[in-house]
This record gives structure tokens, C-alpha cells and sequence, in this order.
């Protein structure tokens, strides 16, 4: 797999009275933080506080109702359309397709993303697949369909990895995949986890917890 | 790609069409029996079988990623202009070998009667681009609604009204035999038609794939 440039571009990635509404609920309102090279955040909260809604915001899969996010690379703004070329994504709500195997899943996304088929290979070994990568997804376990998710996120070599819940599902040794992926992260881009497992938590440096603070709702 | 290998491993959409196709091209058969249609009744006839066979088959290339969680993956890999390409692409090749079965079907067994048949290829051919654009762009829209299968066709009909009757005009002049210059009128709404709806699709689908 090609290494991460020991020093890579700075980034910076800012969020501005971040507000999301679903229908006439608020899930969230006035979020501010702000990361770049380096930086861990676990993002926690209780069962419907928004976590993974704020994780799909950052993705660019969802659109927030106000606020700003503003993601830049060398000072320079990356626009909205792009973000996809930057951000890797583990999620319970990402499916990849179930009539492909474990390889043509992840050769399907390096054809489009212009990404050489050889690091397919190392990628899945990377993630444990490598023996399984001609076995149709739809027999994987979900454990092994999360694996594929890992593989998926960091085969292009985001600047910002997106991880919700990443751990649900794994064994051991996946588990332990997951710990030494963040920690690559850490150390050059920005890692960002979804949990409120206090081991995912205690893989990031920083902490933002989506509950009000006088415990009420968000309205 | 993946959607045309997508579509050969699960065979969603075709094996249904194809059914759908000969169903109702032998109920109108048996009714009609020995009975013959006008040349504009059966140009009608032959675009209102290519409409709905085409609602059954082009949605799915949206509302299937939404249903099952694979548009993410769609999001994070390419941007919003690639994918409708590609959906538009796919559908286009769909399109055309349902309109392909249906025709063959259509001639076979209603005594049809095509006096240009250079003109009524190229209508088919013209009227498909814009039946597949404006459908495709229907299937992004209504792919995260919950009454999908009511919407598409209620959405599209609207759309496509000009269209299908500019195209089933053409068609009944191939089957009278009318020369290519006759039918140019027909031929600038066509194009024309599907130029703006190409266009509008390609400006508007970001606010339709991005929530």
C-alpha cells in the first residue's frame, strides 16, 4: 500500500453553529468545534442525540438545516462536491453490494476512484478479508461485513476518517484493527469516532457529548 | 458497469419486464382476436406498452441503492454528476432492450405494419433517450419517498406527456410511410425535449441526491 506522506498537507476542519432538524424535531443546534492534523474527537451522547446524524453531516451524505462545515487542505477550502475524495466512512447505515464478493466490491470503487487494483489485495489483508475475497458478501458475517466497510473507507487514504461505532461486530483481532488503524490516523490526519463505548472513546483525545446540558430536550 | 453486472446477477428487473411484456402483449392480442387496429391506434397502443414497461424497469436503479443502503457507498466513491451519468447510461441500455422485446413482440403478433421503417428506428431510438431521462431523473426524485411505486408513474406522466405524443405522432407517420422530412418537426421537439431534460438533470441532481 503507498504510505501517507510524512508531512502531509495541514488540514483544517471547522464546524459553525451546526444545526440539524428532522420534520420539527432538532436533533442538534449551535455546534461548534474545530480540528485539523492530529486530532482525535469521539463524539458522544445518548440513544438519539444525533452522533451518527453529525458523522453523515461530515460526510457529506446528509445536508445540514444551518451552520457551516468547512473542511480545507493547505488553507485552501474544499468544496462541498469533493469532500468524497477526502473522507473515509464506516458506518452501521453503509451497505456495500451484497451480489459481489468482498474484491469486486472494493475493485468496483478503485475503477471510479482511479485507485490501482494491485492495493485492493493489501487493503483486504490488511482487514483479515484476504482469504474470503471471493466469497459473495451477502454469505459474509456481520463482522466480516464491517471489516469490508474498514477496507472500503481507507482504501483511497482519507485525510478524515469517519468511524461510527466501529467495533460492533468484531472479534479480537478486529478490534485490534481497528486500534491500530486510528492510531495511524492519529498521527497525520484527523480521526473521528462515534461512540459511547469507553474503549472506541479512549481511542480519541478530545470528547464532544451531543446531550444538553440540562439534560432536556433538543426542540 | 456495476449496475449492468449488478443486473446480470440478480436479474431484478428483466425477468419481471419480460413477463410484464408478454402478459400484456397477449391479453390485447386474445382481446382484440382476429380483429385489425388503425396504424394510430396501434402507434398509441405500442407507446403506452414501452411507458409502462419502462416505470417498472428504470426506477430501480435509484430506489434499489436507497432501499438498501447502498447509495452511501455511491456518495463517498464518485460525485453527484458521475453517478447520474452512469444511472442514465444503464438506464439507456435497459431502455433499449425493453423497447427492443416489446417492438419485436408488437410486430409479431399485431400484424404491424412499418412503411418507413428508417423513420420508426429512429423515433424508437430518439423517443428512448428522453423517456430514459426523464425517468431516471423521476427514480432519483421519489427514491426516498415511501410511496414509490404510486409517485413514479404519477411524476412521470406529466413529464413525459409532450413527449409521448410528439413520438406516437412519428410513429403512426412510419407506419403510413411518410418521408423523413415531414416528420423534422417531430424530430426538433424530440431532440429538443430531451436536451432541456437532460440539462435540468444534470443542473438540479445534487439538491435531489444530497438530502
Amino acid at each position: 500500500m503507498a504510505e501517507t506522506p510524512i508531512n502531509p498537507l495541514p488540514l483544517s476542519l471547522e464546524i459553525n453553529k451546526l444545526k440539524k432538524n428532522f420534520d420539527r424535531r432538532t436533533i442538534f443546534k449551535d455546534l461548534n468545534f474545530s480540528l485539523s492534523n492530529r486530532d482525535s474527537l469521539a463524539i458522544t451522547g445518548r440513544n438519539g442525540s444525533g452522533k451518527s446524524t453529525l458523522i453523515k453531516i461530515l460526510a457529506n451524505v446528509l445536508v445540514q438545516t444551518s451552520g457551516s462545515v468547512d473542511f480545507k487542505i493547505d488553507n485552501k477550502p474544499i468544496e462541498r462536491s469533493e469532500y468524497y475524495k477526502y473522507i473515509g466512512l464506516v458506518s452501521p447505515y453503509l451497505n456495500l453490494y451484497d451480489e459481489f464478493t468482498g474484491y469486486e466490491n472494493l475493485h468496483f470503487v478503485s475503477r471510479v476512484r482511479g485507485i490501482p487494483a494491485e492495493l485492493i489485495s493489501n487493503e483486504l489483508e490488511r482487514v483479515g478479508l484476504y482469504d474470503r475475497r471471493n466469497d459473495p458478501v451477502k454469505i459474509y458475517s456481520s463482522g466480516m461485513k464491517q471489516r469490508l466497510k474498514v477496507a472500503f473507507a481507507i482504501m483511497h487514504q482519507p485525510r478524515i476518517l469517519l468511524l461510527d461505532e466501529p467495533t460492533s461486530n468484531l472479534d479480537a483481532q478486529g478490534v485490534e484493527i481497528i486500534d491500530r488503524l486510528c492510531e495511524e490516523y492519529k498521527n497525520q490526519n484527523i480521526l473521528i469516532i462515534a461512540t459511547n463505548d469507553e474503549h472506541e472513546r479512549s481511542l480519541c483525545e478530545k470528547e464532544i457529548n451531543l446531550n444538553p446540558p440540562n439534560g432536556k430536550e433538543n426542540h | 458497469m456495476k449496475d449492468f453486472r449488478s443486473e446480470i446477477r440478480t436479474r431484478y428487473s428483466i425477468n419481471g419486464l419480460i413477463m410484464f411484456i408478454i402478459v400484456t402483449i397477449s391479453i390485447i392480442k386474445f382481446s382484440l382476436g382476429e380483429e385489425k387496429l388503425s396504424n394510430e391506434l396501434q402507434a398509441g397502443l405500442l407507446w403506452i406498452i414501452i411507458f409502462f414497461s419502462n416505470s417498472s424497469g428504470l426506477s430501480r436503479v435509484f430506489v434499489a441503492e436507497e432501499d438498501r443502503g447502498t447509495s452511501f457507498v455511491l456518495k463517498l466513491t464518485a460525485n453527484s454528476r458521475a453517478v447520474l451519468l452512469g444511472k442514465l447510461i444503464f438506464n439507456s441500455a435497459l431502455s433499449f432492450i425493453i423497447n427492443f422485446v416489446v417492438v419485436f413482440l408488437f410486430l409479431v403478433t399485431m400484424d404491424m405494419t412499418v412503411n418507413s421503417t428508417g423513420l420508426f428506428i429512429a423515433v424508437v431510438i430518439i423517443g428512448n433517450f428522453g423517456l430514459t431521462a426523464v425517468m431516471t431523473i423521476i427514480a432519483a426524485l421519489i427514491s426516498k419517498s415511501n410511496s414509490k411505486g404510486t409517485l413514479y408513474p404519477v411524476l412521470s406522466f406529466p413529464l413525459l406527456l409532450p413527449l409521448l405524443l410528439t413520438v406516437i405522432n412519428a410513429t403512426w407517420m412510419s407506419f403510413e410511410g411518410t418521408s423523413f422530412g415531414e416528420v423534422s418537426a417531430e424530430f426538433q421537439i424530440l431532440v429538443s425535449y430531451t436536451i432541456v431534460v437532460l440539462t435540468a438533470s444534470f443542473l438540479l441532481f445534487d439538491l435531489v441526491w444530497n438530502d
